[in-house]
C-alpha cells in the first residue's frame, strides 16, 4: 500500500481536478474531459507499450488513429444498396487485384535470388498492377461517388453496432502496423520515428481523398451510438422522474407550479447530456480496465521481462536466443492495435468521423508529450500523463485568460496588447506543453510516475 | 510548333515551379542535415523555427513599409532578411543554452534530443502564434512577373503562354547564391573544415584541438541564415501561415533523407528530387499529349498518374522506398 501511495495520491488529485471543474464550469465540461481523457489513455497506453516496453519509437499514431475512426464508419453506417450495385464489382474486382499483386510479389521474392533483376520484375509487377488497378476501379469509384454525393456518395459500411468497430479498429491499425513493421522496423530510432511520421501521412491522405470509402472531407455524420439519445431521454418517464429526485431540494424551493416544470424540463435537459456522457465514461472505463489488467499482467510475465531485456540490451537478448526482429514487430502491431481502438473510441464518442481533423500536432505528438510527462514503461504513469495533458490541454485557455488578466491589470481594457494577449490565449495551450515537456525532460526524465521494476 | 507549344506548356507549368519548390525545400533540407551532422539529433521544431525566422521578417517588412522604405521592384522582405537573421540566430543561440546544451554535454542518446525538439517546437510554435497569430499573411511587394503569360504570347506568337514570377527567380538565385557559399565555405575555410571533420568523427575532431563550442555556435548561426532565408523564400513566392510551415516539415525531412541525412549537396539534391516527382507525378499530362500526338490518337483522360491531393504522399513513398532499398539515401549520408 505505502509503495504506491504516489500513485493513489497523482490519481487523486487528478479526480480531484476534474471534479473541481464539475463544480466550478460544469458537470458537462468535467464530463467531455474525463471522456476525452481516458481515451487519451488508452492511446497512451498503446504508445507506452511501444516505446516503454521495447523501446520503439512510433511517430505514427495519428494514422492508426484514423484507421480506428475508419473502422468505426465501416462497421456501423448502413450500407448504400444503390452504390454497391453501381460500383461495388469493380471495387471488389480492384482489391482481388491487390491481393493477387502481394502474392505474385512475394511469390518472385521466396522464389528468386536477391538480384538487380528481381528489383526490376518486383517494380515492373507493382507498376502495371496499379495501372490495372486504376483503369478497373475508375469506373467504379466514379459510379459510386455519383449516387446521392451531398448524402452518401461512398459504399457505407456494415450496418452493425458500433462497438463492434473497437475490435475491427484494433485489427485494421494492427494489420497496417504490421506491414509499416515489416517495412521499417530495421530502421534506427529517429528514422523510424521519421518514417512512421511520413507514413502515417499517406495513411491520411488516402482516408481524406478516397472519397468511394471514406466519404473524404465530406465527412460522415450521424454514427450510430451506443448511448441512448438525448432527445429520447428527455421524453422517458423514468429518466424524468430519475431526474426529478435527483433535484428534489431544489425543485421544492420553487413554489409557481408552471416555474417549477420549466425549471425541471430545464434540469431533464441538462441532466440528458450529462446521462449520455456517463454511459460513454462507464463503456471507456470497462476498455482502460480491461486494457490496464492485460498489461500488467503482461508487464510483469516472462514474456515483459523479456521486452525489458531486449530493449536495455538488443544483442545480449539476441545472444540469449529471443528472436528480437520478430518481438519487435508483436509489440509494434499490439501497441498500435491499442491505438487503433482508441480511434474507434473517439469516433464513438463524437458520432462523426471527420478526416480533415487528424493532424499531427494533435494525435501524434500530444500523446508522446503524454508518455513522457506521465513515465513510459509505468501503464499508470502514461495513463497519468494521458489525463494531466488532456485536462491541461483543455484547460489551457481559461488558465491563461486568468494569467493574462493577472498581468495586464495595469493595463486599460482597450490596450492594444492586452487585446491582443487576449485573442491569443487559445495558443497558451501550446505554449504551455512545450515548456511542461522541456521541463519534466529536463528534470524528472522519467517522467511523473517513473517506472519501477520489482520482482515478484 | 506544336512541339515549341508542348516544351513551353511543360516548362511553365512543371519545370519552373518545381525547381522553385525545390530550391526552398533544399534550403530546408541542408538544415536537417546540418544539425543532424552536427549536433546528431532529427530536428522536429525544423518547420517551426522556419516560422519564427519568417515571422520577424514578416515584422521588419511591415516597419519597413510603414517608414515608406523599398526596393523598388524587389520585394522589401529582401531588406528585411539580414535583420531576422541576427534575431533568429539569437533565438537559436538562446534556445541551445537553455535546452539542448545539457542534453548534448550529457550525450544523451538522439532519441532524446528528437524529445526535446518536440517541446521546442510546441514553444516556438506557441511563440508564432502568440506574436503573429495563426492566419494567412501575405507581405510581397515589388513587381509580380518578370514574364507575363500574355505578353509572352504576344512576343513569341506561341499559343501557350510561360509565365515567370519574379520571386520565382528572387528563390532560385538566392539559393544558388546562398548554397554555393555554404559550400565554399565547409569545403574551403579552416573553420568549415573543422566543422566537417567533427560531423565525421567527434573524438577524433577533439584530438586535434577542435573547439566544439565553437562548433556549435557556428552550425547555429548558420541554422538561422539557412530557416530564416528558406521561410522567407517560401513565404514570399506563397504565403506565410504557421501551420503551413509545420506541415513542410515533412517533405524537407523526406528530401533529408532521400538525399543521404547528413550530407549537405545530398540534402541539396534530394530536395529537387522530391519536388520533380510530386509535380511530374500528379500534373496532368492531357494537353502536353494534345500538342504532341496527331489528333487522332488524342487522349480522353486528363492522363494524371496521381490526383494532386496526393502531392505529399509522393514524396513520402519516394522517402520509405529509399529507406528500403538505400537507407544511407541517394548520395550516401553521414559525411558533412
Amino acid at each position: 500500500m505505502r509503495k504506491n501511495l504516489n500513485v493513489i495520491a497523482a490519481y487523486s488529485i487528478m479526480m480531484g481536478l476534474i471534479i473541481l471543474v464539475g463544480i466550478f464550469q460544469s458537470w458537462n465540461i468535467a464530463l467531455s474531459i474525463f471522456n476525452l481523457c481516458l481515451i487519451s489513455a488508452v492511446m497512451t497506453m498503446g504508445a507506452n507499450i511501444q516505446w516503454g516496453y521495447a523501446g520503439l519509437i512510433n511517430f505514427g499514431i495519428m494514422g492508426f488513429t484514423a484507421l480506428g475512426g475508419l473502422a468505426a464508419v465501416l462497421i456501423s453506417v448502413n450500407p448504400v444498396q444503390e452504390a454497391w450495385s453501381a460500383g461495388g464489382t469493380n471495387i471488389l474486382l480492384s482489391l482481388f487485384l491487390i491481393i493477387g499483386i502481394v502474392l505474385t510479389v512475394r511469390f518472385v521474392l521466396k522464389k528468386y535470388q536477391k538480384s538487380k533483376v528481381r528489383n526490376y520484375i518486383i517494380a515492373a509487377i507493382i507498376i502495371s498492377g496499379i495501372i490495372i488497378i486504376r483503369l478497373v476501379s475508375e469506373p467504379g469509384i466514379e459510379a459510386i461517388e455519383e449516387v446521392n454525393p451531398a448524402r452518401t456518395g461512398f459504399l457505407g459500411g456494415l450496418g452493425l453496432p458500433i462497438i463492434f468497430s473497437w475490435i475491427v479498429g484494433a485489427f485494421f491499425a494492427g494489420g497496417l502496423a504490421f506491414v509499416i513493421g515489416k517495412v521499417a522496423l530495421g530502421l534506427r530510432a529517429d528514422y523510424l520515428a521519421i518514417a512512421t511520421l511520413l507514413i502515417s501521412e499517406i495513411v491520411i491522405a488516402i482516408i481524406k481523398h478516397e472519397d468511394w470509402l471514406t466519404r473524404g472531407v465530406k465527412n460522415v455524420i450521424g454514427l450510430k451510438r451506443p448511448a441512448p439519445y438525448e432527445v429520447n431521454l428527455q421524453e422517458t418517464e423514468w429518466f424524468i422522474n430519475l431526474v426529478e429526485k435527483f433535484n428534489s431540494g431544489k425543485l421544492a424551493l420553487i413554489s409557481d407550479l408552471s416555474e417549477r416544470q420549466a425549471a425541471l424540463n430545464q434540469f431533464v435537459i441538462e441532466g440528458s447530456s450529462v446521462f449520455v456522457k456517463l454511459c460513454y465514461s462507464g463503456l471507456f472505463l470497462v476498455v482502460v480496465i480491461i486494457l490496464l489488467i492485460l498489461t500488467q499482467k503482461a508487464l510483469y510475465s516472462p514474456w515483459g521481462r523479456m521486452m525489458r531485456a531486449i530493449r536495455d540490451n538488443e544483442e545480449a537478448a539476441n545472444a540469449m536466443g529471443k528472436n528480437v526482429v520478430k518481438q519487435h514487430l508483436l509489440i509494434f502491431v499490439l501497441g498500435s492495435a491499442i491505438v487503433g481502438i482508441a480511434g474507434a473510441m473517439l469516433v464513438t464518442q463524437d458520432g462523426l468521423f471527420t478526416p480533415g481533423s487528424y493532424r499531427p500536432l494533435r494525435y501524434t505528438f500530444l500523446i508522446w508529450v503524454m508518455v513522457i510527462v506521465g513515465g513510459s514503461g509505468n501503464n499508470f504513469g502514461a495513463i497519468l500523463g494521458g489525463f494531466v495533458v488532456w485536462f491541461l490541454w483543455i484547460e489551457a485557455a481559461p488558465i491563461g485568460l486568468y494569467l493574462v488578466n493577472l498581468t495586464t491589470a495595469g493595463l486599460e481594457d482597450t490596450h492594444f496588447l492586452k487585446v491582443h494577449l487576449i485573442e491569443s490565449v487559445p495558443y497558451f495551450r501550446f505554449l504551455m506543453m512545450g515548456i511542461g515537456l522541456l521541463l519534466i525532460m529536463r528534470y524528472r526524465p522519467k517522467g511523473i510516475l517513473p517506472e519501477k521494476i520489482e520482482i515478484k | 510548333m506544336d512541339f515549341v507549344n508542348a516544351l513551353i506548356l511543360l516548362l511553365n507549368y512543371i519545370f519552373v515551379p518545381a525547381l522553385a519548390y525545390g530550391s526552398q525545400l533544399a534550403i530546408g533540407a541542408i538544415f536537417v542535415t546540418l544539425i543532424y551532422g552536427i549536433l546528431r539529433f532529427a530536428n522536429f521544431a525544423t518547420g517551426d523555427m522556419m516560422s519564427f525566422g519568417t515571422m520577424v521578417a514578416v515584422l521588419f517588412t511591415w516597419y519597413f513599409q510603414s517608414i515608406g522604405l523599398s526596393l523598388g521592384f524587389l520585394p522589401t522582405a529582401l531588406l528585411a532578411i539580414p535583420f531576422a537573421i541576427l534575431f533568429m540566430a539569437f533565438y537559436m543561440l538562446i534556445i541551445d543554452k537553455f535546452v539542448f546544451k545539457y542534453y548534448r554535454l550529457n550525450k544523451s542518446p538522439p532519441v532524446q534530443l528528437a524529445m526535446v525538439s518536440i517541446g521546442v517546437m510546441f514553444v516556438t510554435q506557441a511563440v508564432v502564434r502568440i506574436i503573429i497569430g495563426p492566419s494567412d499573411r501575405r507581405f510581397f511587394d515589388g513587381e509580380k512577373f518578370l514574364i507575363r503569360a500574355n505578353e509572352f504570347k504576344e512576343m513569341t506568337g506561341l499559343n501557350e503562354g510561360l509565365a515567370i514570377k519574379s520571386t520565382q527567380v528572387i528563390t532560385i538565385v538566392v539559393t544558388l547564391i546562398l548554397v554555393s557559399t555554404l559550400f565554399w565555405f565547409l569545403n574551403k575555410t579552416k573553420t568549415g573544415k573543422s566543422m566537417r571533420a567533427y560531423s565525421d568523427n567527434e573524438d577524433l575532431a577533439l584530438l586535434s584541438g577542435i573547439d566544439p563550442k565553437k562548433i556549435v555556435m557556428i552550425t547555429w548561426i548558420i541554422a538561422a541564415i539557412l530557416a530564416t532565408i528558406g521561410g522567407v523564400l517560401y513565404g514570399l513566392d506563397k504565403s506565410f501561415k504557421p501551420f503551413t510551415y509545420f506541415n513542410n516539415m515533412l517533405p524537407i525531412f523526406a528530401a533529408a533523407i532521400v538525399g543521404g541525412i547528413g550530407n549537405p549537396f545530398g540534402a541539396f539534391l534530394g530536395g529537387y528530387v522530391i519536388a520533380f516527382s510530386e509535380i511530374l507525378l500528379t500534373y496532368a499530362y492531357k494537353k502536353f499529349f494534345m500538342y504532341v500526338l496527331p489528333e487522332s490518337m488524342e487522349p480522353d483522360g486528363l492522363i494524371q498518374l496521381l490526383s494532386t491531393d496526393y502531392k505529399f504522399a509522393v514524396s513520402f513513398s519516394i522517402l520509405v522506398i529509399v529507406l528500403l532499398y538505400r537507407p544511407s539515401g541517394i548520395f550516401k549520408g553521414k559525411i558533412l
